[in-house]
């Protein structure tokens, strides 16, 4: 009894953290086919969104293979900063995107323009809002997690 | 144990899920740039297109280049062994695709030096002289001018050609036809208006040998 008890316990929250690395999963190999199959080169701004995405997708792994029976908390403490920093990116690419930002004030090479659409699925979803949703969910769900399980 | 598994399938999911949709993907980009560059096939050479081999060749390469770039100069002594292998059989033709820095200038002074007929030294010796002239990526053009000397080159002349609207006009038009053809990197290759898909000395070599045995 004290055993299946126990458990439950180490699996509390499990669910929440694996979908948190399918996002982050989905944005690696997401991210790999625009620039890898299909070309579309990555500018500076997307450079950013990827250096926060892809540690996720490696720490949440660790995370959900635990060396004692509970979950590691303290995984909220080393990716929350990430997803954080990285929404930063995103919405910034995203407001650059759609012209709230002027083009001169923004960090991109000359060659390579971070406001220059290239692709845009089903006619209005864009890389950035891909990202914004992405980095927004996996927060959403930290707190979630955090909210919970943290005593 | 149940956790392990559920793991390891989702990783092997992604992977595949990767695989199949890059493959699909790849052939149909591979279609649609077939049949673009056949819809396209007068961007393909212009009147003043420098042709290097026989005139009457039928088969022809087409190759969208960049002096700056380390891959154009690395293909171009291949490209030179797939005519001599192939006697009167293969030309080329050579359309600027300048993507460097400043790069628009050396295909200027390229071209200049074609009006006095010494293009391809002037090629070959921008080649050769690459890591001279290019500095971080970005082309140096004076350091070029530098390494003119002994090709019999009328450097007052080239200067005044350089500068002329025509040979601005045909640089902006070679650009305009890459474009209109999908060609975003150099060297960018078409065999008799086929362009190499899969990009590689092997994969050319099987394009140009291809179109020989169709052609004779």
């Amino acid at each position: 009894m004290l055993h299946d008890k126990k458990k439950t316990v180490s699996q509390q929250g499990w669910g929440l953290i694996f979908f948190c690395w399918i996002i982050a999963m989905t944005a690696l190999f997401g991210s790999l086919f625009f620039s890898e199959v299909m070309g579309l080169k990555p500018c500076v701004l997307c450079w950013w969104q990827r250096v926060f995405i892809y540690p996720l997708a490696v720490l949440f792994l660790v995370g959900m293979f635990p060396k004692g029976e509970k979950i590691d908390l303290s995984l909220v403490r080393y990716t929350l900063p990430l997803a954080v920093i990285g929404l930063g990116f995103a919405v910034f690419h995203y407001l650059v995107y759609s012209g709230f930002i002027p083009e001169s004030l923004q960090p991109c090479s000359e060659e390579l323009s971070c406001s220059k659409i290239n692709l845009e699925l089903l006619g209005v979803i864009t890389i950035p809002m891909l990202s914004i949703f992405a980095y927004s969910t996996i927060i959403m769900l930290l707190l979630i997690y955090r909210k919970r399980f943290y005593q | 144990m149940k956790k392990n598994m559920i793991v390891i399938t989702t990783v092997i999911f992604f992977v595949v899920l990767f695989i199949v949709t890059a493959t699909i993907y790849n052939n149909k980009k591979n279609e649609e740039l077939s049949s673009a560059s056949q819809e396209n096939i007068e961007h393909l050479q212009r009147d003043y297109s420098p042709i290097i081999g026989p005139v009457d060749a039928k088969v022809t390469i087409v190759e969208f280049f960049d002096p700056a770039c380390g891959t154009c100069s690395a293909f171009y002594p291949f490209v030179k062994k797939l005519m001599k292998d192939n006697p009167d059989k293969v030309n080329l033709v050579l359309r600027y695709l300048p993507l460097h820095q400043n790069s628009d200038v050396i295909v200027s002074i390229l071209e200049a030096a074609r009006l006095q007929n010494r293009f391809l030294e002037t090629l070959e010796r921008a080649y050769e002289t690459r890591e001279v002239w290019i500095e971080h990526h970005v082309s140096r053009p004076q350091k070029l001018w530098q390494q003119l000397g002994g090709l019999g080159l009328d450097m007052v002349k080239l200067n005044k050609d350089v500068q002329s609207e025509e040979i601005a006009r045909r640089v902006q038009l070679d650009i305009l036809d890459a474009q209109q053809l999908n060609v975003s990197k150099t060297p960018g290759f078409f065999v008799n208006g086929k362009p190499l898909v899969h990009f590689g000395y092997q994969q050319l070599q099987e394009l140009v040998e291809s179109e020989v045995s169709a052609n004779y």
